[in-house]
């Protein structure tokens, strides 16, 4: 690179400020209720900047995989605006969706595997799609494989791999396209503690290349160690936008789980006090 | 276009038991098709054979002379409505004809020549008969019939029950259309069932497939060549076992049975092209147009 590019890089770097850097999603007075009658979402407004690691947190039913959807044009809302990138996803149609969604990576729970293709297979699909290059294919599949840790299960196919590994599959899929932005609908719920580890590592390890990543999930365990910006949906409205933030700001002991449990108010919510970033350590060893 | 072809295949490989299924159904449908069609073909045939021999003849008197011959003819050969073709048998003709039939009969007990000459008129169509031979004696007011010319004795159709004939061949054509309609519809949809299970087997892998960002044709065209591959794969199996079945079955009975030499049967590469397109469109257009429902994701 000349030397003049990279000075007017800098200097175009230095002008923008950090806090202006363009939103990634952006939701704008977001409602959505399903034909059903049911309230999936209300008036949601956020903005999701680029690089951000986002959990999305709330019970079943509150609103989560709404946003999710909404996100990959599954469902239109009912009114106001989703940005993705800057560009409206309203006035995406037909094949658009198709390309739209060619620049998302997403990972399901229930992993969403081809199960009639083998592990490189499934991931070469999301290339073949996009109309790469035999050779391209051949050249990447391997590489992202690699990254995921499933050099050695190329010729598997997702009926012989376990769950930690099939989502390792997805995963690998959703990124080999190195898509901006990464939605994970509960990429957790159907694996163990210690697979679920390893499943968010790679999440964390995708996210500090550059790209943004959205996970949805109620793996308590999982949002209070990491300690990334929290959005807390109940009942179809974000209740809570918090950077660093845990999974509930109730931390209850014991005694209040079983006052909750016997159907008494449970006492003030107490901040954690000193939140820390877990997250760190989790990964070290 | 290779890779298209390299997914249809390998969906066959992966979805045998189904694959297998819509292949059988097809075949199946195209050899009961193969076979009902020439069947249909030449009992139209026979039928309409059998109309063709419904003739009006009309009996001169047995004193009729030369010249009232000569202008019966021209007066059914020109100035009479539905005639088609018009065939003298003089008395003499008919006698020896009667005599080679019965030689009995005609050479012992009759001395002398009881037959008139005869005009066999052939209606211009079948149906127009009972028209022709109207026209030719119409109906009195007694109820009997009168003839157009006083050298004609009577006009007869060959054998009385013409109507019936031409109600029963009338009959047969219709109930044989109506059953090759039918027929062909229940194979369309038998076919078009098998294929939209197929695909109801896969329509999660549809779903993934429209995440991951294909477009719809970029997920139809496998499917579209399956179903041709699998259509031809089933034709070509009919058409051999069809195939098979004339040379050993049909051919050596044709000699024997007029039924089957049934000229206005179609020639068998004509049919068995027309199967093969048939059932390589009817698969191809039917997983292309079942899979419709599955690409709304």
């Amino acid at each position: 690179m000349a030397i003049v590019e990279r000075h007017a890089r800098a200097r175009n770097r230095a002008a923008a400020p950090p806090d202006r850097a363009p939103s990634v999603v952006e939701f704008a007075g977001v409602s959505k209720t399903y034909e059903s009658g049911d309230r999936g979402l209300e008036l949601a407004t956020f903005t999701i900047d680029r690089g951000e690691f986002v959990f999305l947190v709330g019970q079943t039913g509150s609103g989560k995989s709404t946003i999710m959807r909404l996100l990959i044009k599954e469902h239109e809302p009912t009114s106001g605006t989703i940005s993705v990138a800057g560009k409206d996803l309203a006035k995406i149609e037909g094949k658009g969706v198709a390309h739209y969604r060619r620049n998302l990576g997403v990972v399901f729970q229930d992993f969403k595997l081809l199960p009639n293709r083998t592990v490189y297979d499934n991931v070469a699909y999301a290339l073949q799609v996009t109309g790469h290059k035999r050779k391209e294919i051949r050249a990447k599949v391997p590489d992202i494989l690699r990254l995921t840790g499933l050099s050695l299960k190329l010729h598997s196919y997702p009926d012989q791999l376990s769950g930690g590994e099939q989502q390792r599959v997805a995963v690998a899929r959703a990124f080999v396209n190195h898509p901006p932005l990464l939605l994970a609908d509960e990429p957790t719920g159907n694996l163990d503690p210690e697979t679920s580890i390893g499943i968010m590592q790679l999440l964390y390890r995708i996210n500090r290349t550059g790209t943004t990543v959205i996970v949805a999930t109620h793996d308590n365990a999982m949002v209070d160690r990491m300690r990334r910006r929290v959005i807390e949906v109940h009942q179809g409205r974000i209740v809570r936008d918090e950077h660093g933030g845990g999974y509930s700001t109730e931390d209850e002991n014991t005694s209040e789980f079983g006052l909750l449990m016997r159907g008494e108010p449970s006492p003030q919510p107490r901040r954690l006090s000193s939140p820390g970033d877990f997250f760190d350590d989790a990964f070290r060893g | 276009m290779a890779f298209f072809i390299k997914e249809a295949l390998r969906s066959v490989q992966r979805n045998s038991v189904p694959s297998f299924a819509a292949m059988a159904s097809i075949l199946v449908t195209v050899l009961v098709l193969g076979i009902f069609i020439p069947i249909t073909q030449a009992t139209t045939g026979a039928a309409n054979e059998v109309r063709d021999k419904v003739l009006v003849n009309v009996y001169l008197k047995t004193d009729a002379k030369n010249a009232d011959r000569d202008r019966v003819s021209a007066l059914l050969r020109r100035d009479t409505k539905y005639v088609g073709k018009v065939e003298f048998v003089s008395r003499q003709a008919a006698y020896r004809e009667q005599k080679k039939d019965y030689p009995e009969y005609y050479s012992e007990l009759l001395g002398s020549n009881p037959l008139p000459d005869t005009f066999r008129v052939t209606p211009d169509s079948p149906d127009n008969a009972l028209k022709l031979r109207d026209a030719l004696a119409p109906l009195t007011a007694s109820g009997q019939r009168a003839t157009v010319d006083p050298a004609i004795d009577t006009v007869k159709n060959r054998k009385d029950d013409t109507s019936n004939i031409l109600f029963i061949t009338r009959v047969v054509k219709y109930a044989m259309a109506l059953l090759a309609a039918l027929l062909v519809l229940a194979s369309v949809l038998l076919i078009s069932n098998t294929i939209r299970l197929s695909l109801f087997a896969r329509r999660r892998e549809v779903e993934v497939m429209k995440l991951v960002g294909a477009t719809d044709w970029f997920i139809r065209w496998p499917f579209v060549i399956e179903g041709v591959l699998l259509g031809a794969l089933g034709g070509v199996l009919a058409v051999l076992a069809l195939t098979v079945g004339k040379v050993a079955f049909v051919d050596p009975l044709v000699s024997d049975f007029a039924l089957l030499r049934a000229p206005e049967t179609m020639q068998f590469g004509v049919l068995a092209l027309l199967l093969l397109g048939a059932s390589v469109g009817v698969s191809a257009m039917g997983s292309g147009l079942s899979l419709r429902r599955f690409l709304k994701v």
